[in-house]
């Protein structure tokens, strides 16, 4: 036993290099939501500007069927690159999306879907501080929500949503909710 | 010289700039300090390892105004804090937690410095005991021996 002793440093050795092995591999960015299992946030969020007063998002249109609340911007490089995705899901009919127009100038908001088509069944708008966006834990655009029937967060997904993940993750789990 | 020295000193002195826009701040200098310490441990989310206060990221400012809101609605510094891990996890603070799921993280270091002072320890104790008994008187054999030896190098 007393022998081996020396194989102790390559033991500790190993055992560290494991563990910044894992750490390399570990996004912290994609640490689990604090909100998932909890319910939406309490959010009355007004409409763009130039539509129905009535077309903004508020708690109260999460529950009832499964959606997809989405936070974007105009100001979003990566929601341009989404923007299409979602375009087909709506086509799809399969879930309601929800935008969050988040610290955003509203008027570009508007503008911005004008130009590249709207997805959303309602937009809400979130201008700075984005009290509503940080109620999320939110920490940059795009992230998505899937919100089951009771208005409760069920999954978060940062960063586009793309065919890739969209069959892969987020479909699973919403085909799985409406059931 | 002097005065580059002078210079010098005052440079350690100042206090490090935080990214706190004179606009954002509150009225009572009390809570803006309050304020500034609590947000100097909130890590900055979109950043990783910089606090609030010393970040100019929109998602910063938006909690640095958010913490200053509550801290003037009279909120504790917990209740702020609470706010903000509710919402980001544990991760948000720049200094985690004591808790069980962090013991080895406070623990540890001092249970690895202990188990060193034991090593070292144990190693220089079973040393001292294990330490050669004198040795063995010469025989008269020997000792002629060595004379010889000693006398043929001179």
């Amino acid at each position: 036993m007393r022998r081996l002793l020396f194989l102790l440093p390559l033991v500790g050795f190993l055992a560290l290099a494991a563990m910044f092995k894992w750490g390399l591999g570990h996004d912290p960015r994609t640490l689990p939501s604090m909100l998932i299992d909890r319910p939406v946030p309490e959010m009355a969020l007004a409409a763009l500007p130039g539509r129905p007063a009535d077309s903004g998002l508020n708690t109260a249109h999460l529950k009832g069927r499964v959606s997809l609340v989405n936070i974007f911007g105009s100001w979003c490089i990566a929601c341009v690159q989404e923007h299409p995705y979602l375009m087909q899901i709506k086509k799809s009919g399969i879930v309601p999306i929800y935008g969050i127009d988040w610290r955003d100038d509203p008027v570009e908001g508007a503008r911005w879907l004008a130009k590249n088509g709207d997805p959303y069944d309602r937009v809400g708008i979130d201008p700075a501080p984005g009290r509503t966006a940080i109620d999320f834990g939110v920490t940059g655009a795009p992230e998505s929500f899937i919100v089951d029937k009771d208005g409760v967060i069920r999954y978060k997904h940062i960063g586009p949503i793309t065919p890739d993940n969209w069959q892969s993750t987020l479909l699973p789990i919403i085909r799985e909710l409406s059931k | 010289m002097r005065r580059f020295v002078l210079a010098a000193m005052l440079m350690v002195l100042s206090a490090p700039a935080i990214a706190v826009d004179p606009s954002e701040m509150l009225p009572d200098p009390k809570q803006e300090e309050r304020a500034q310490d609590l947000g100097k441990g909130l890590r900055c989310m979109v950043c990783q390892s910089e606090s609030i206060e010393d970040s100019n990221a929109d998602l910063a400012k938006d909690l640095r105004i958010i913490v200053r809101e509550r801290i003037a609605k009279g909120e504790t510094d917990d209740q702020v804090r609470k706010f903000v891990v509710d919402r980001y996890g544990d991760y948000v603070l720049l200094k985690p937690p004591f808790k069980a799921s962090t013991l080895i993280l406070w623990v540890g270091p001092f249970v690895l410095l202990l188990a060193g002072i034991v090593a070292v320890f144990g190693f220089y104790r079973r040393r001292g005991t294990a330490a050669p008994a004198q040795p063995a008187p010469l025989t008269p054999e020997e000792k002629r021996r060595l004379d010889a030896l000693l006398k043929d190098g001179q």
